[in-house]
């Protein structure tokens, strides 16, 4: 079972990557990048690092996320 | 993003969870000893905590931390690691080496001690710095930054 | 096209990457470099030379404490960074007519 799930949360890392890279609009890019630093922490855990794990859920999806949203008021929010 | 949401019910949610989340924070900083953990995440959930208040309840007062308060703990971080630091050097070790510093209790103890502080150092500035990044970047700062 | 390029030149480097991926060493094989030279020292000294229980917090705040010394120099110095080019607030305008001597 844990070691069909490393596997899956490294294709749905590249999922939402593509899917981020993809969006033109950037809040909706911002909250994909969210998911995929959630699931970046999820394979942190499989792999047993669970300091790297928090760091990872804490910065990524949270801190992260709000500065990101933050800039994009600054910006049109579109991507070109 | 200067004026709250203002609804009642995200108010007190966001008020109910405050506390628990600065308790979760200070557990992980001691308990980083023991199990996952330590300042670095401990500064983080502390300042996700004040992130979600300024969100929530606007800046100023209703946060618990103001802009200045941010600027003063972001400072008081690495000075305290660095005290601690010079601190053991000035007692006859090494810079940084904890075991040196002058109190009443067994070498290892002393560590233990030493450890403690600079992981407070490391939770106090990265909580400032990320407060203090937050403000600037939504122009929350209170005039007194 | 520019994407059609793009992707092209990645596929080699993602052939090169993977190769080299599969002569790393297995996750916790104990022969690997990484556990060869001083990681043995850490797990049977440790615990009596710093009292920490966790490795991880013995190597990041005692063995490496000047890493993580220079790590929160980074973050702070990142803080002042942000605040002196965003933290700037514009000089209230002055009217016209008193800039002009």
């Amino acid at each position: 079972m844990i070691d069909t799930l490393g596997p899956l949360f490294l294709l749905l890392m590249v999922v939402c990557a593509v899917a981020a890279l993809s969006v033109k609009e950037l809040l909706s890019a911002v909250t994909i990048f969210g998911a995929f630093s959630f699931f970046s922490a999820a394979f942190f855990v499989v792999q047993d690092a669970l300091d790297v794990a928090f760091t990872e859920a804490a910065v990524g999806a949270v801190i992260t996320t709000v500065f990101f949203v933050c800039a994009i008021k600054r910006t049109t929010g579109r991507s070109v | 993003m200067r004026s709250r949401f203002g609804s009642p019910v995200l108010d007190a949610s966001a008020r109910l969870l405050a506390p628990f989340m600065w308790l979760f924070a200070a557990y992980v900083m001691v308990h980083g000893h023991d199990s996952p953990g330590g300042g670095f995440q401990a500064g983080v959930i502390l300042a996700a905590s004040i992130v979600m208040l300024r969100l929530v309840r606007g800046g100023g007062t209703g946060s618990g931390l103001s802009s200045r308060g941010a600027l003063t703990l972001a400072c008081a971080g690495p000075l305290l690691f660095g005290g601690i630091g010079i601190g053991s050097l000035f007692s006859g070790g090494n810079f940084l080496d904890y075991g040196a510093l002058p109190l009443p209790m067994d070498p290892v103890q002393v560590r233990v001690i030493g450890t403690l502080g600079i992981e407070a150092g490391v939770m106090l500035g990265v909580t400032g710095v990320l407060v203090l990044i937050f403000d600037v970047l939504a122009s929350w700062d209170d005039g007194t930054v | 096209m520019i994407g059609r390029l793009t992707v092209l030149l990645l596929i080699p480097a993602l052939v090169v990457l993977l190769q080299a991926a599969a002569e790393l060493p297995a996750v916790g094989d104990g022969t690997s470099p990484a556990f060869t030279h001083v990681a043995p020292y850490y797990l049977e000294h440790a615990h009596e030379e710093t009292g920490a229980p966790n490795f991880v917090t013995a190597v990041l705040a005692d063995y490496r404490g000047y890493d993580t010394f220079g790590e929160l120099t980074v973050i702070f110095t990142a803080g002042l960074a942000c605040l002196l080019i965003l933290g700037t607030r514009d000089e209230p305008s002055r009217p016209r007519d008193e800039e002009t001597p």
